[in-house]
């Protein structure tokens, strides 16, 4: 443990000495930004017209929460091979990987430390959201919990592709194809629910479940299922035992 | 401290290291010799845990590489043939880093800091990015960086390679003092290198174990030819350098004579034997009897320059003429 804690810092630490970790969080600030201030004006139009007419109040957390924390994964979706494609690649590239790899120190805490700290990194970029969020408790009032949730499934989604993209850095020495593979692979996972959307056979249900979004709904809405909590847990968990594999098999052909 | 037996390693198209075969006992220094390619990276690599081996077995310690590999990586120190650093740390920061990696605890880590900066002479750069260092100094912080944990081995992969000659210098230095608390084993390509640093050679090419033996006795095996450094007074031009040579290659046993040269009123000259032949009191016989004075005669030993070059030559021209027999 305190090995993964050595290397989950290390980890930061070179996230926060090159332009990466800046470049990430800077993007996603701006573009959630963005898209809240949008969403938040046409809320606001829209419970004028409402009042108006004299209908009942709407829930902040339905019109503006639920779909921007959807819509937050998605930009994830884009930022998390910037994040994971250096992991094992540029260790390998510059030959750090053997000062690893001839230390006391077990390959899963290896893993399990660069994982952590893309984990770590990756909720630093979502804390950038959580700015524009707070200004919705500072002017309205909307439900904590399912805010709460909401952020712990973009948490656990996010730890799944970064397990995914952590796998695919072992595979390649050159970072630009480690995140262009990571990019397409999450894509895919994501498109999978677009091809289940009209179609109810097996073979699209099977699909269906297997990507990456659909499990997301249930904590948009602010409810914590077991099977979308295992369903990351169990594809983060496979990604990080497939790593370790990976790794394994570099000392054997390398 | 260190036991190979039988050590193959074979990649997909390649064999690395063919059945290889060593022990180096502690508070040794050993020169791991051999052209580029010859597998010299690869077996550090397998002593290092970092390579599993096809075949046979390595121990460091008493501990195998492939059962134990915890315990022998705790006592290894590596450097690789390139230094393995994260540009974005500082140096001091990356030597704590490294060594709470290899198990240091954080109350000795600083000690353990200041101790390895001073020797390796990189305390005047302690506080800069590493990516800002010349190529010495990131040579000498990789050594730090092998050294920081005090392990019982060294395993250095062409520790002086790409550095200017007062670099190498350095580094010989700190290998000397090294010695002795620590069994050392350096790959080189380079023969003056294994001369000044090493007590044991090994001598690998292609894969295979070509010799294994300390410096001083390697150069004694192959010297079934004699070369003598002879020198004779000479004043006013007189005796002429032509006739002396042709009077020295006239004695028995002699093969060659070079004229080295002809400064100061001394004609300095290296006469090479026949295999097998003594020729030092033929030689001061020659030159008595012609009646000039002879200021120097002793033996010079062949460098290992050519050792190794006439192992490895000798090696390929074996392996030729087998393949040769085979295709007749």
């Amino acid at each position: 443990m305190k090995n993964v804690l050595l290397i989950c810092r290390k980890e930061l630490r070179s996230y926060f000495a090159s332009p990466i970790a800046y470049a990430v969080m800077a993007i996603f600030g701006l573009i959630f930004g963005w898209v809240f201030f949008n969403a938040s004006r046409d809320f606001v139009r829209f419970t004028l017209l409402q009042s108006q007419e004299g209908g009942g109040p709407v829930s902040v957390n339905d019109s503006i929460i639920r779909p921007l924390l959807g819509f937050a994964g998605t930009i994830g979706l884009f930022l998390i091979p910037m994040i994971t494609m250096r992991v094992f690649a540029e260790e390998k590239r510059t030959g750090t990987i053997e000062l690893l790899l001839t230390s006391p120190v077990k390959d899963i805490e290896i893993i399990l430390g660069k994982w952590l700290g893309a984990v770590a990194l990756y909720a630093c970029v979502l804390l950038m959201s959580i700015l524009n969020i707070a200004l919705l408790f500072a002017w309205g009032k909307p439900d904590l919990k399912p805010v709460l949730v909401g952020y712990l499934g973009l948490l656990l989604q996010g730890g799944c592709l970064l397990a995914l993209g952590t796998l695919i850095s072992t595979m390649t020495k050159n970072q630009i194809i480690a995140g262009i593979a990571t990019f397409f692979l999450s894509l895919l996972l994501w498109l999978l629910s677009w091809y289940t959307a009209f179609d109810t056979t097996v073979t699209s249900q099977v699909l269906g479940y297997l990507s990456i979004v659909t499990h997301f709904e249930n904590f948009g809405k602010g409810v914590l299922s077991s099977k979308d909590v295992l369903f990351y847990l169990s594809l983060t968990y496979f990604s990080l035992f497939l790593t370790a594999r990976s790794l394994e098999s570099l000392r054997w052909r390398a | 401290m260190i036991k190979v037996e039988g050590l193959t390693k074979r990649y997909a198209r390649t064999v690395a290291v063919d059945n290889i075969s060593f022990e180096v006992a502690k508070g040794q220094i050993v020169g791991f010799l051999g052209p580029n390619g010859a597998g010299k990276t690869t077996t550090m690599r397998v002593l290092t845990c970092f390579l599993p081996p096809t075949a046979g077995s390595a121990s460091v310690a008493g501990f195998d590489v492939l059962e134990h590999p915890m315990e022998v990586k705790r006592r290894i120190g590596y450097l690789p043939e390139t230094p393995p650093l994260y540009p974005e740390m500082e140096v001091s920061e990356y030597l704590r880093f490294v060594g709470k990696l290899k198990g240091i605890s954080s109350a000795d880590i600083d000690r353990r800091v200041d101790e390895v900066t001073g020797r390796c002479a990189i305390g005047d750069v302690r506080d800069k990015l590493i990516s800002k260092l010349s190529k010495g100094y990131r040579q000498r912080v990789g050594l730090a960086q092998a050294i920081i944990h005090n392990p019982d081995v060294l395993i250095l992969d062409e520790p002086t390679s790409g550095l200017d000659p007062k670099q190498i210098i350095e580094i010989r230095e700190l290998l000397r003092s090294l010695a002795g608390e620590h069994t050392i084993i350096l790959s080189t390509h380079i023969l003056s290198e294994v001369e000044h640093t090493c007590d044991h050679v090994i001598i690998i090419n292609q894969g295979k174990l070509v010799a294994i033996d300390t410096v001083a006795n390697l150069t004694n095996r192959l010297r079934g030819a004699e070369a003598v450094h002879v020198e004779v007074e000479a004043a006013d031009g007189h005796p002429d350098p032509t006739q002396v040579q042709q009077c020295l290659e006239q004695a028995p046993g002699v093969s060659r004579v070079i004229l080295k040269d002809s400064k100061d009123g001394h004609l300095r000259f290296e006469v090479e034997s026949l295999k097998g032949s003594r020729i030092r009191a033929e030689l001061a016989r020659a030159v008595v009897k012609a009646g000039w004075g002879l200021n120097e005669l002793h033996a010079v030993g062949l460098s290992l320059e050519d050792i190794f070059l006439q192992l490895t030559a000798a090696e390929q021209g074996a392996a030729a003429t087998k393949q040769g027999e085979k295709t007749q």
